[in-house]
């Protein structure tokens, strides 16, 4: 060692500590010289956490990542070269999901704007739900139409697939809520019907749970959130308490309900009893969407996406296989905290909460110009995203909340954003007819991808990373691959 | 038309006639055959102007009976959904084309320099005082003239007695006072009929203002505790401005709405 080192490098010597996210020491503290790189310090890190396989890290000093050398990052900062700097390491993603490219097809079918799209949670189904009030299921391998599912009578407004991949349920404007089977195409079990309005959004309950999938809450403009039943195909429970549209309802991990709504509050239920357990105010105007920091790993539940194969398939297992699979998955992203919330308003800003603590939010994010669509926290919950209808899309810190930076290139408002698998790249569509995929890494525009005809409503990255369904006001749906 | 309540006193303190229910549902039933009667022997021009209001009265009558007829039967729903679907989160809001954003962020501009609030009449016509105000004479040889009397409705209010004749310059007649006005929620798009609690503000003249002088665009305050509007930290607001919109000296009433 002492060859390679050049003699002015000889005098300057450091002191590090290397510390994980939550702050623990990871071995004590010891000498490097100050021009140590990154590739020195990963195999230096992964050798004191003594695993199997090399895992991918980050590292950190005061918030600045370490991208060359430890020199030049410090270069930047003043600091005493007398006390032991802490540095933190943060395990990224062991897959890495390509950016994708360039369209593979161009899915003709809809007869009406399409709405809402949503890959299965492993990846092997495509389903899309439009203003023609079919949901229509794809295959992905030969990206030819596959099944029609007709019954619902009015906009398919959204759809969401059971954790276990088994069940779509569809919600309409006419408020019932059809279950299909994605295997046929036919319908699950009865027409659910209770709504008096429309349906805003369908939310499962997570895979470690309950494996069997059964419930599923739903909210609706109607100002109340139902928990449906779906093997006994009745409403279970009614959670009133808004006094206007429900916008969001999301499931959480710990066996709490989160809803949002346009009555300016967040309300949090339990989800046994359905009790209400806290209201969290703070928003001036209508609340349009939630993000919890656990929701990549709940929606896919036991499937894990590093261990994706081209061919997408089910994932096999008895229940109790499947639920503790997910809930180690859930464990590990959980981390030591409670769950986070992110919610984003039409008054322009977000507001990151610790909903099952306190009622206080942890920050307020400003800066928006405009009302923001939809938050999403990257599947490693570091990054929060947010997209506004002022042509940006923001990135926060995920456990803190502080401004990260804006990604800039849309000109007009971005409608639905979705992070890839392994949280380095993200993808937006918008109202201008092109998306666009950004790299969290740099931060910049990854690749641009024009082809649609008018508005892009929807958009998503299939959990095996291989492909971005996008859909929009021209009928067709777009299939976008490396 | 009474002067002021002494017969809803009288009512209040004393109550009816015992037999008042019992003659008011009779006249009622009579009414019908009293109407016929009198249709029948109707001749002229009364006739004829009596003929054409009961006319279109009946109309109203069967399209308010056909309404009920279609509202008990059930109607086979048309199959059609309508065109232009939208994603959930663009169904409360309404599509701004992007053009006109820019040019309404000029205008927003422009409107905050001028400095001028948002109500629903800004112009109205300025009155002059040979308008609202009529000179009267007064004196032995009806030669002195400082005396004015208010040509307009006004409000005045609850406590309100007038000043020695001989010294009051400006004369409000009785038959010019309101203390109601119909109040149309712009929202809601329902009429109420509110008691007025003051003048705000009458775009011609400050004088008018404090004289209490109710014109058209004159804002006023009204009690809107009827609505049951309640602000943000659950205390109940009780009331409310609202701008007239009609010229109440020609129609008899004020008709004004809510300023939201």
């Amino acid at each position: 060692m002492a060859a390679i080192m050049s003699p002015s490098e000889d005098a300057e010597r450091l002191l590090i500590q290397f510390r994980d996210e939550a702050g623990e020491p990871l071995g004590s503290p010891f000498d490097v010289p100050i021009g140590i790189t990154a590739d020195k310090l990963q195999l230096v890190c992964n050798a004191l956490l003594q695993k199997d396989e090399p895992v991918p890290l980050a590292f950190y000093v005061h918030d600045a990542e370490i991208v060359t050398s430890l020199e030049k990052t410090l270069a930047g900062l003043a600091l005493e070269t007398e006390k032991v700097l802490d540095i933190i390491y943060q395990p990224q993603a062991v897959f890495r999901v390509r950016a994708v490219t360039r369209c593979t097809s161009s899915l003709e079918g809809h007869t009406e704007a399409v709405i809402s799209v949503a890959f299965s949670p492993t990846g092997k189904y495509l389903a899309s739900g439009s203003g023609d009030t079919t949901v229509r299921f794809w295959d992905l391998s030969t990206e030819t139409p596959q099944f029609t599912a007709k019954g619902h009578r009015h906009w398919v407004l959204s759809i969401a697939w059971s954790p276990d991949g088994k069940k779509l349920a569809s919600g309409c404007k006419n408020s019932q809520i059809f279950l299909w089977d994605p295997a046929t195409g036919n319908q699950i079990s009865r027409v659910l019907t209770g709504h008096s309005k429309w349906i805003t959004w369908l939310c499962w309950e997570p895979l470690h749970l309950n494996p069997e999938c059964r419930y599923l809450a739903s909210a609706s403009k109607d100002g109340s959130i139902r928990i449906w039943d779906t093997l006994m195909g009745r409403c279970d429970k009614i959670l009133t308490g808004h006094t206007q549209s429900v916008t969001c309802v999301k499931w959480g991990g710990d066996g709490l309900l989160y809803s949002s709504s346009q009555d300016r509050t967040i309300k949090v239920w339990r989800s046994q009893d359905g009790v209400l357990c806290r209201t969290l105010q703070g928003h001036a105007h209508w609340v349009n969407t939630m993000a919890l920091s656990t929701d990549y790993v709940l929606r896919t539940g036991a499937f894990e996406p590093a261990e994706a194969s081209i061919n997408p398939q089910d994932v096999s297992g008895s229940l109790a296989e499947l639920k503790d699979k997910a809930q180690q998955r859930y464990d590990q992203v959980r981390g030591q905290g409670p769950e986070r919330l992110v919610s984003g308003s039409d008054d322009f800003t977000l507001f990151l909460w610790r909903p099952a603590e306190d009622k206080k939010p942890l920050e307020r994010m400003t800066g928006h110009q405009a009302l923001i669509n939809q938050v999403l926290f990257s599947p490693d919950t570091r990054i929060i995203a947010s997209a506004s209808f002022d042509k940006s899309i923001k990135l926060w810190d995920g456990r803190t909340g502080k401004y990260l930076t804006s990604l800039r290139g849309h000109v007009s408002a971005v409608y639905q954003i979705a992070w890839s698998a392994d949280s380095r790249l993200l993808v937006s569509g918008s109202s201008d007819s092109t998306l666009k995929v950004w790299d969290a890494k740099t931060k910049k525009l990854a690749i641009d991808l024009p082809g649609h005809a008018d508005e892009v409503f929807a958009t998503d990255w299939s959990p095996d990373g291989q492909r971005v369904a996008s859909g929009g006001k021209d009928k067709c749906l777009r299939i976008w691959r490396r | 038309m009474p002067q002021n309540e002494h017969i809803e006193l009288h009512r209040k303190r004393h109550g009816r006639r015992l037999d008042y229910h019992e003659r008011r549902r009779k006249k009622e039933g009579r009414e019908a055959h009293e109407r016929s009667r009198k249709a029948k022997k109707m001749i002229g021009l009364k006739a004829k102007l009596y003929h054409k209001q009961r006319h279109a009265e009946k109309i109203q009558m069967k399209k308010t009976i056909k309404m009920h007829e279609k509202r008990n039967t059930k109607e086979k729903n048309e199959e059609k959904t309508p065109k232009g679907a939208i994603p959930a989160y663009l169904l409360d809001r309404e599509g701004q084309s992007r053009a006109k954003v820019l040019s309404n962020m000029i205008k927003q501009k422009r409107k905050e320099k001028a400095g001028k609030w948002e109500v629903p009449v800004p112009k109205v016509r300025a009155q002059g005082e040979t308008e609202v105000l009529k000179v009267i004479r007064t004196g032995k040889r009806k030669k002195k003239a400082w005396k004015r009397m208010v040509t307009k409705v006004c409000f005045v209010g609850d406590g309100f007695t007038r000043k020695p004749p001989k010294y009051e310059r400006f004369i409000r007649p009785m038959g010019l006072r309101f203390k109601k006005a119909h109040v149309t929620h712009p929202e809601l798009k329902a009429t109420f009929c509110l008691p007025i609690l003051g003048v705000k503000k009458n775009p011609s003249s400050p004088l008018y203002t404090t004289l209490g002088v109710i014109t058209k665009g004159t804002v006023i305050e009204v009690n809107v505790s009827e609505l049951g509007l309640v602000t943000q930290g659950g205390k109940v607001i009780w009331g409310k401005y609202a701008q007239v919109t009609n010229n109440p000296e020609n129609d008899g009433c004020i008709n004004a709405v809510l300023l939201v």
